[in-house]
C-alpha cells in the first residue's frame, strides 16, 4: 500500500505540467478574450525586449526646438516639455514595468511560498505566530504600506519593487498555506510520511507539485496589481526617479503640469498603463479558470 | 452575538499591536535615524543641535522605551507634534479625517450605486449586448489607473466644458453646494475604480441564484420579472457581495492617497504623502497605524452585517 501512493506523486508530476497546458490551451479556445491577452502580452514582452530595435529615438535623447509637439508622423506620440519623443520613452517604459512587476512578484510569490509552505506543513506555534504577522500586515492596505517603506528606504525603482515584493507576500503566504493544507490530507503524503521520508523531502517532492497551479496564478494576477503599484509609486515621487523613462512618472512629472497644452503627455503613458494591466488581468483571469476555478471566489 | 463581537475585538488587539511593531521598526530602520534622515543631508544642522533635537524627541531612548512611549501616546488620543511643521499630530488630523470619510463615503456610495444595478442588469440580460458592455466598464474599472482617469477627468473637464473643480477646500456645512463641486468629481473617479470588482461579484452571483429552485418557484408562481430579481435573489446574492466590498475597504483608502493628491484635497492620504516625502516619520507612523485600526474595525463591520443580510448566519 505503501508504494503506491509514492508512484504515483512521481507519474502525476510530468503529466500535470502537460495536463496544465491543455487546460490552458482549451479555455483559450473557449474564452477569445484570453487569447487576445496573451497576444497582448506577448506585444508587451517584445516590446521590452527590443526596445532598442523599437523605439525610433533616444528616450533621453531632448531637443528643446519641437518641445510639446503635437502627433506626428516623425512623432506618433508627441514630444514632452523638453522635446523628448514620448513613443521611445513609452517603449522604454515598459521595460521598467515589466523588470519591475516580475521581480517584485517572483521575489514576494517566492517569499510567500516558503512561509506558506513551512505554515502549512508545520501548523502548530510557528503557524501561529506567522499567520499573526500576515495578518499584521494585510490590516495596512497595500499601497500605504508601500509608501511607507520607500519613504524608508528612500525612493529608487529598486526600493519600490522590494516594497510591492513586501505587500504581495501575506496574500501569497495564505493561499499557499491552504492549499498544503488541503495537499497535506492526501494519502500519499501519509505513505511518504510512514516511509521515513524526510520533510524536506515531502515538501519539496510531494507538497510544492500540487500547489503550484494556485502560486501561478496569484502570481499572474498580482503582475497586474505590481506594475499599477509601480506605476502610482512613481506618479507620487517615491518610485522611479528621472530622467529613467516610467510610465507613472511621465504621468506625474509632464502629463499633469502640460495637460491642458498637451494632452497626448498624459493620455499615452496612462493608456500603457492600462492595456499592461487589462493584459496581466484578462490572463491571470484565464490562468484561473483554466487550471484553478476555486480560486474565483478569493481572487 | 455579543459574544463574538467581544472575540473578534479581543483577536483585533494582538493584530494591531503588530502592526504598530512593524510600522515602528520600519520607521526605525531607516539609515542613520530620522533626525539624520530629516535633517542632516542639508549638511546645515550641526552635531550639536542634532543631539539636542534627538534628546527632546525622545530618539536617544532605547527602542524598546521609544515603542512603549509611541503607544501609550496613540492610546492617550496624543501621538505628538509633527517634526517638520510642529503642528501636533491630532490638530492636522482633526483637518484630514473629515475630508477623507467624505471621499471615501461618496465614492462608496457611488460605486455601489453603479455596480450593483450594472451588475444585475448584466446578469439578467446574460449574453446580450447590455451584459458585454457591463463587463467591459468592469475590467476596464479594474485596470484603469485612479490617477490617470482623475487627471483626464481634470484635463477634459478644463478643455471641453471651460470648468474646473473649485480649488481651496471648502467643508460641507460651511457650503454644501461648493463642497459637492470639489467632491463630485474625485468621489467618481475613486467610485468607478470600486465599482468594478463588486459589478463582476454581483453579476456571477446574480447569475447563480437565478438559477437556484426557489427562483424558479417564484417565476412559476407568475410574479413579477423585478419582484423575483430584486426581493428574492438579490438579498441573497449579496452576501458575497457584502464580503467583495469589504475586500474593497483597503482599496478604498489607498484610492484616496492618489485622489486626494491629484484633486488637491486635503484629507488624510495628502497628508500622509507630504509626511512620506519630507521624512516627518511621527505623522507617517500615526497615519498608518490610525489606517490599519481603521481598516480592522471596518472589516469587523462588514462581517457583522452578514448576518443581517443572512439570518442563516449566526455567530458563535
Amino acid at each position: 500500500m505503501a508504494t503506491v501512493p509514492v508512484r504515483v506523486a512521481t507519474f502525476e508530476e510530468p503529466s500535470a505540467s502537460v495536463h496544465r497546458l491543455q487546460a490552458l490551451w482549451v479555455t483559450m479556445k473557449r474564452k477569445p478574450l484570453g487569447a487576445v491577452s496573451a497576444a497582448l502580452l506577448a506585444v508587451i514582452v517584445l516590446t521590452a525586449i527590443f526596445a532598442e530595435v523599437l523605439a525610433p529615438y533616444d528616450p533621453l535623447e531632448t531637443h528643446p526646438e519641437i518641445r510639446l509637439s503635437a502627433p506626428s508622423w516623425a512623432h506618433p506620440f508627441g514630444t514632452d516639455d523638453i522635446g523628448r519623443d514620448v513613443l521611445s520613452r513609452i517603449i522604454y517604459g515598459s521595460r521598467i514595468s515589466l523588470w519591475v512587476g516580475l521581480l517584485a512578484v517572483g521575489i514576494g510569490t517566492a517569499a510567500g511560498m516558503v512561509i506558506g509552505l513551512l505554515c502549512g506543513y508545520c501548523e502548530g506555534r510557528l503557524d501561529l505566530i506567522a499567520q499573526r504577522f500576515m495578518d499584521a500586515i494585510q490590516a495596512i492596505p497595500g499601497l500605504v504600506l508601500a509608501l511607507a517603506i520607500v519613504s524608508v528606504l528612500k525612493p529608487s525603482t529598486t526600493n519600490a519593487m522590494l516594497a510591492i515584493a513586501i505587500v504581495i507576500i501575506p496574500g501569497n503566504s495564505r493561499i499557499v498555506r491552504g492549499a498544503v493544507l488541503t495537499a497535506k490530507q492526501n494519502r500519499y503524503v501519509e505513505a511518504a510520511q510512514a516511509l521515513g521520508c524526510r520533510h524536506p523531502r515531502i515538501i519539496t517532492s510531494h507538497i510544492l507539485p500540487n500547489v503550484t497551479a494556485p502560486i501561478l496564478v496569484i502570481a499572474s494576477i498580482w503582475l497586474g496589481n505590481a506594475i499599477l503599484i509601480e506605476a502610482t509609486l512613481s506618479f507620487l515621487g517615491v518610485g522611479t526617479q528621472p530622467p529613467t523613462p516610467s510610465w507613472g512618472l511621465m504621468l506625474s512629472s509632464t502629463g499633469r503640469a502640460f495637460m491642458e497644452q498637451a494632452p497626448w503627455l498624459a493620455i499615452f503613458p496612462g493608456l500603457a498603463i492600462s492595456l499592461a494591466v487589462l493584459g496581466f488581468n484578462l490572463f491571470g483571469d484565464t490562468l484561473r479558470d483554466a487550471w484553478d476555478p476555486k480560486l474565483r471566489r478569493q481572487g | 452575538m455579543q459574544k463574538y463581537v467581544m472575540r473578534r475585538l479581543l483577536l483585533a488587539v494582538p493584530v494591531l499591536l503588530l502592526s504598530s511593531l512593524i510600522v515602528f521598526s520600519l520607521m526605525r530602520v531607516m539609515p542613520g535615524d530620522a533626525l539624520i534622515a530629516l535633517m542632516g543631508e542639508s549638511g546645515n544642522v550641526g552635531q550639536k543641535e542634532l543631539a539636542k533635537l534627538r534628546k527632546d524627541l525622545g530618539l536617544d531612548r532605547p527602542y524598546y522605551e521609544q515603542y512603549l512611549l509611541w503607544l501609550w501616546q496613540m492610546v492617550s488620543l496624543n501621538p505628538g507634534d509633527s517634526i517638520f511643521t510642529n503642528e501636533p499630530i491630532p490638530v492636522s488630523l482633526k483637518k484630514a479625517i473629515p475630508v477623507t470619510v467624505e471621499l471615501a463615503t461618496l465614492a462608496m456610495i457611488i460605486g455601489i450605486a453603479i455596480a450593483v444595478p450594472v451588475g444585475v442588469l448584466s446578469a439578467t440580460r446574460q449574453d446580450k449586448p447590455s451584459d458585454y458592455v457591463g463587463r467591459v466598464v468592469a475590467v476596464s474599472g479594474l485596470s484603469i489607473p485612479d490617477f490617470w482617469l482623475g487627471t483626464l477627468v481634470i484635463t477634459f473637464a478644463a478643455i471641453w466644458v471651460h470648468w474646473i473643480p473649485p480649488i481651496g477646500y471648502v467643508s460641507l456645512w460651511d457650503s454644501p453646494w461648493r463642497n459637492l463641486q470639489q467632491f463630485l468629481l474625485p468621489a467618481a473617479v475613486l467610485g468607478f475604480r470600486l465599482s468594478a470588482a463588486t459589478m463582476r461579484m454581483t453579476r456571477s452571483t446574480v447569475l447563480e441564484t437565478l438559477r437556484e429552485d426557489y427562483v424558479r418557484t417564484a417565476w412559476a408562481k407568475g410574479l413579477a420579472g423585478r419582484i423575483v430579481v430584486y426581493k428574492h435573489a438579490l438579498k441573497n446574492a449579496l452576501i458575497p457581495v457584502v464580503t467583495i466590498i469589504g475586500g474593497q475597504l483597503g482599496v478604498l483608502l489607498a484610492g484616496t492617497v492618489v485622489v486626494e493628491q491629484i484633486f488637491a484635497l486635503p484629507g488624510m492620504g495628502r497628508l500622509t504623502v507630504e509626511a512620506i516625502l519630507y521624512r516627518d516619520y511621527p505623522v507617517v507612523q500615526t497615519n498608518v497605524m490610525l489606517v490599519a485600526a481603521t481598516l480592522v474595525t471596518l472589516n469587523l463591520l462588514v462581517d457583522l452585517t452578514y448576518a443581517w443580510l443572512d439570518p442563516r448566519i449566526r455567530y458563535q
